[in-house]
């Protein structure tokens, strides 16, 4: 076959040419990117000591992140435009099929509804992560995320690469980077786009977005891997695939305690958090 | 037609192949039956309950539901039911949760998660494949602020439901033991199982 190259243009033909060429490039933005060191992010929440940020990242509608954090974290989770839908997977990050389990999320504290002070329960009875921040209110935990074949059917197209990418497509990327496969992948929550049992009692409505600028914050009671797939809530009942940025911020921390009133708001949400302790003390973190 | 009693507190699991019905019959009434579905080609594909929820836009399962995987794909669809709705947000009751929503106490009691690991293990099931489930004939309503609880139920001696399988399906079920909470009138009784060709 004929090479019909030698179309460069970049001063790329050698490799220390390359190389000089690869290496310029740094120092550039993007709309969503990490920021690393986090302690670099120019903008730390007020109370934060910017050396105290572990995560500093903003991910464009459509993308996905995805992350360890150590127990007593707290992740806050930030709509900046108003569009954003974050959808959450949690897993104890030292024995991942100890996983986000929404039934038991919802059931135990008797609330279909995520709002502040709710748990995310993992399936052996353990807080996982606390809602402990909720400016807008807007959530569900009832319809999970979108599978590849519903994005196809929707916008065309459900691939994770493509233009139109599903929830379920993209936590399947997220967990392979964690060694998580299909089998790992439980029903999600989502925030941002809120979603209501209508007044039959069996409807289920779908309310949107609150607006910008709205954020959740959830404190980690354990060692977590966080998956986040930002794409539009299964239910949207637009025609076009809308999804805008969603910024991801966490810092140091330590988790809930027998001291925070928190601890004793419920008889359920404090015998869940005396097991995330229990096995704290025993695991020896 | 191929049928079976599953005794109170006991599992049980089959294949219902595509074109067939499977028949669950409240035999003694009030009796919550967590119910798992696998593709039987490809258990990595499950039942979703989100997915099933989303599309049909309602809580509830009843006649006309399409029970869907994780995929989005049909595997069932509800052809008959007895009692109008059964529930799929509430989840089984595990040893686990038993000690959050009535104490320590309840730790070593018998439960659907025991079941369905004991009986998923034999065809090559574990904990990894444990999703939010079906829960025959128990009653979770939702009131207008968010609170949603397990309460009486509203099937009755003789009451069945019966679905049709789409594709091979793996059905595990776990006849409820938990006598903390009314989903089974704080009595586990049996209930039978039958499978048919889909007339």
């Amino acid at each position: 076959m004929t090479n019909s190259g030698g179309l460069t243009s970049d001063g790329t033909d050698t490799t220390h040419a390359a190389r000089d060429h690869a290496r310029a490039q740094a120092g550039g933005s993007a709309e969503a990117m990490p920021v690393v060191p986090a302690s670099a992010w120019p903008h730390p929440p007020a109370g934060v000591a910017a050396n105290d940020l572990v995560w500093a990242e903003t991910v464009a509608g459509g993308g996905y992140a995805s992350k360890v954090l150590a127990r007593g974290t707290t992740l806050r989770l930030t709509d900046i435009a108003g569009d954003a839908c974050a959808h959450v997977l949690v897993f104890n990050a030292d024995q991942p099929w100890e996983r986000l389990n929404v039934a038991d999320t919802v059931k135990i504290p008797w609330q279909a509804y995520l709002g502040p002070g709710h748990p995310l329960l993992s399936d052996q009875g353990r807080v996982l992560a606390t809602l402990v921040t909720d400016t807008g209110g807007a959530h569900d935990a009832l319809c999970g995320t979108s599978p590849a074949a519903r994005n196809a059917e929707r916008y065309g197209d459900g691939a994770a690469g493509g233009p139109t990418p599903s929830g379920r497509a993209l936590f399947g990327l997220a967990g392979a980077k964690h060694g998580l496969g299909p089998r790992d992948l439980p029903p999600s929550v989502s925030f941002f786009k809120g979603v209501r049992v209508g007044d039959d009692g069996g409807t289920l409505e779908y309310h949107g977005s609150v607006g910008p600028g709205e954020h959740v914050e959830l404190r980690a009671e354990l060692g977590v891997v966080v998956l986040i797939a930002n794409v539009p809530h299964p239910i949207d009942p637009r025609e076009k695939y809308a999804c805008s940025a969603l910024e991801a911020l966490a810092w140091r921390g330590s988790p809930t305690g027998p001291h925070d009133p928190l601890w004793s708001s419920s008889p359920e949400l404090e015998r869940a958090l005396c097991n995330s302790d229990d096995y704290a003390r025993a695991r020896g973190i | 037609m191929d049928t079976d009693v599953i005794e109170a507190r006991r599992p049980w699991s089959g294949i219902v192949p595509a074109g067939h019905s499977l028949s669950i019959e409240d035999l003694e009434g009030n009796q919550a039956v967590d119910c798992l579905l696998y593709n039987a080609a490809d258990t990595a594909e499950r039942y979703s309950a989100p997915d099933t929820l989303v599309g049909q836009g309602s809580i509830f399962l009843t006649t006309g539901s399409v029970l869907r995987t994780s995929e989005g794909r049909p595997l069932m669809t509800i052809v008959a039911d007895d009692v109008g709705r059964h529930d799929t947000i509430g989840g089984a009751c595990s040893k686990e949760s038993n000690t959050l929503r009535y104490g320590h106490h309840t730790h070593h009691q018998h439960a659907c998660v025991e079941n369905f690991l004991a009986e998923g293990a034999r065809w090559g099931l574990g904990k990894r494949d444990l999703v939010s489930n079906i829960n025959w004939f128990m009653n979770v309503p939702v009131e207008a602020d968010g609170t949603l609880g397990i309460v009486d139920g509203l099937s009755a001696p003789g009451y069945a439901v019966t679905m049709r399988a789409e594709i091979d399906t793996l059905v595990l079920i776990s006849n409820c033991p938990q006598v903390n909470n009314p989903c089974n009138g704080f009595d586990p009784t049996p209930v039978r199982v039958t499978i048919a060709p889909d007339a």
